[in-house]
């Protein structure tokens, strides 16, 4: 019963394929927009006075060389719990989009799976966005920045998996906001994206690498630069996985006592 | 593995929901024929949704048995959605996608092929005579036309048995005699229907057998009119007097009719020979408002079997 139909899973993304390429104008904006706005800002504006500092950079490099791989893993942070959150409400609860889903063969396992498939597919695209902005702005330094392209998946979804097990959980929209406003936020200001975490006080910097996003920001950043050691991608990999593997696992919990009862 | 034809397409016995301490469904007995239009009646709460949802194959069955085309939902729940066509209470049609756009993905869900989807959804969206909207968007159309769409995306699958989960709640009069003639077509080409309905009327005009569900129980059962004869008389008698009057008069009545209820605005007197008790309540010199004569329905018999206090 609760074992996962492939072949019928691929229909359920079909539709989330389907539904996006019906509304997909008001997201490509900010896409593009998002990136090229933020390495303009921050990377260059922000980056020149960083540069020409007396520390010369970030560990000897260029502040925007050193943002933009952190960014990429932000964004796909965001991307990952955005489209956790209310499509997946809207989808229970809204639109009964999965209602009219299990009246046909699909089932539960599908169900769910279809629609993280289709979140991985949305943080692969964003981030594929992300990556050739990145390269538009000299930013990436090793062809291995195309590996960093699954590493911003992996962080997307380790994000996304527990928070489509929350929205699956929670009975209405107020808990998106405190996510937001407590979890996602202040991972993307702390988490190593803008400066090393070494910087915070020793406390919050224990606790930094604990979190997910450090290890995709870290993840990326290793790609992108060329410098990844295989024992830290390794790590990071099986950290971020973790995190995918236990949130799809309570995610599936959560969708069979909401949609099977 | 499927059914034999002598088999029931739907087979329950003893078969049970719980939600916690709740019983929504309390072991009930139900055999659906192939090609017949079976119903649920049943106030709010009843649990005909809660049954609808297990022969659905979306609600686990608590206990007792249920089979549903020859097969076992708890093992065959996909093999058996493929074969059914779901007309839920709410509808669940995405509002951002056009009428024809909503056919398509529906039909995709079963495997069908693009080519096969087209075709059919152009011959769905003929047949409950939404062609000309086929292009625009759902949000705007009315609740009798989302109904209608519903229904043709239930139809996207040629299921052989179609559940439609009280399908005109909320429609005007025209849109639900719309409907009621399209569901009379299919059944005509022969699907097999089950719906639940707390509308008397509907069920009159589509069931062909019907079982009346109270309090997670089924407390009736057979056609409209065996139900009629069994639970009321074949004539209603409806007298109107001054309304403090009424509980007077129903002692002066009694002997009219096999069973005399008050109600607050009238008196209604259950007999074989309604002329007959209007013509006595005449000759006793009782100077009624007015008087109304008029054959049983399966409503009469609803508020017998499920009382009239209100359930919410």
């Amino acid at each position: 019963m609760s074992t996962l139909n492939a072949p019928l899973a691929l229909r359920s993304l079909e539709y989330w394929i389907f539904q996006y390429k019906r509304t997909w104008r008001g997201s490509v904006v900010s896409t593009v927009l998002f990136p090229v706005l933020f390495l303009a800002s921050m990377g260059i504006g922000l980056g020149t006075l960083v540069d020409s500092s007396a520390s010369g950079g970030i560990g000897g490099l260029p502040y925007l060389v050193f943002l933009a791989p952190g960014l990429l893993a932000a964004t796909a942070m965001q991307t990952g719990v955005g489209e956790s959150t209310y499509p997946v409400m809207g989808a229970i609860k809204w639109f009964k989009t999965y209602h009219a889903m299990l009246a046909t063969p699909l089932g539960v396992p599908e169900v769910l799976a279809g629609h993280l498939l289709y979140i991985a597919a949305r943080v692969l695209a964003g981030s594929a966005v992300f990556l050739a902005v990145m390269v538009l702005f000299g930013a990436v330094r090793s062809p291995l920045a195309l590996l960093a392209l699954p590493a911003a998946v992996l962080t997307g979804m380790a994000f996304s998996a527990p928070v489509v097990a929350f929205a699956a959980t929670t009975e209405n929209d107020a808990g998106f906001a405190t996510l937001f406003r407590f979890v996602v936020t202040p991972l993307f200001l702390f988490g190593g994206v803008f400066f090393p975490v070494q910087q915070l006080p020793p406390v919050l910097e224990q606790l930094a690498y604990v979190t997910p996003l450090w290890h995709g920001v870290a993840l990326s950043r290793g790609l992108a630069l060329g410098t990844s050691t295989a024992g830290g991608v390794l790590l990071h990999v099986a950290y971020l996985s973790a995190w995918i593997a236990a949130g799809v696992w309570v995610a599936a919990r959560a969708y069979r006592r909401r949609l099977a009862v | 593995m499927t059914e034999t034809p002598t088999e029931p397409l739907v087979c329950a016995r003893g078969l049970t929901k719980r939600f916690g301490d709740f019983t929504a469904v309390d072991g009930i007995d139900v055999d659906v024929r192939r090609g017949e239009a079976f119903g649920f009646l049943g106030p709010n709460g009843a649990g005909k949704s809660s049954t609808m949802r297990m022969i659905g194959c979306v609600s686990p069955v608590t206990s007792g048995t249920l089979r549903v085309l020859g097969m076992d939902p708890a093992a065959d729940g996909p093999r058996i959605r493929a074969r059914l066509g779901v007309v839920p209470q709410e509808d669940s049609l995405d509002l951002e996608l056009s009428v024809r756009e909503n056919l398509l993905v529906y039909g995709r869900y079963f495997g069908l092929s693009r080519r096969v989807v087209r075709e059919r959804a152009d011959r769905l969206l003929e047949f409950v005579q939404l062609a000309d909207r086929a292009d625009s968007k759902v949000e705007p159309l009315s609740g009798g036309m989302k109904r209608r769409l519903t229904i043709a995306r239930s139809l996207v699958n040629e299921p052989e048995l179609m559940l439609l989960d009280e399908p005109t709640t909320g429609l005007d009069p025209q849109a639900r005699h719309a409907l009621w003639d399209r569901l009379f077509r299919l059944k005509q080409q022969g699907v097999t229907l089950i719906l639940t309905t707390h509308y008397m009327d509907e069920a009159e005009q589509l069931c062909d057998r019907l079982v009346v569900m109270d309090k997670a129980r089924i407390v009736a059962e057979g056609s409209p009119r065996q139900l009629i004869e069994r639970y009321s008389t074949r004539e209603v008698v409806e007298v109107r007097f001054e309304p403090d009057e009424h509980d007077a008069m129903a002692g002066k009545l009694a002997d009219l009719a096999d069973r005399v209820e008050v109600l607050p605005d009238r008196l209604l007197l259950y007999t074989d020979s309604g002329d007959a008790a209007a013509t006595a309540v005449h000759e006793r010199g009782l100077h009624p408002i007015g008087v109304l004569v008029r054959r049983s329905t399966l409503e009469d018999v609803f508020l017998r079997l499920t009382g009239r206090t209100l359930v919410d």
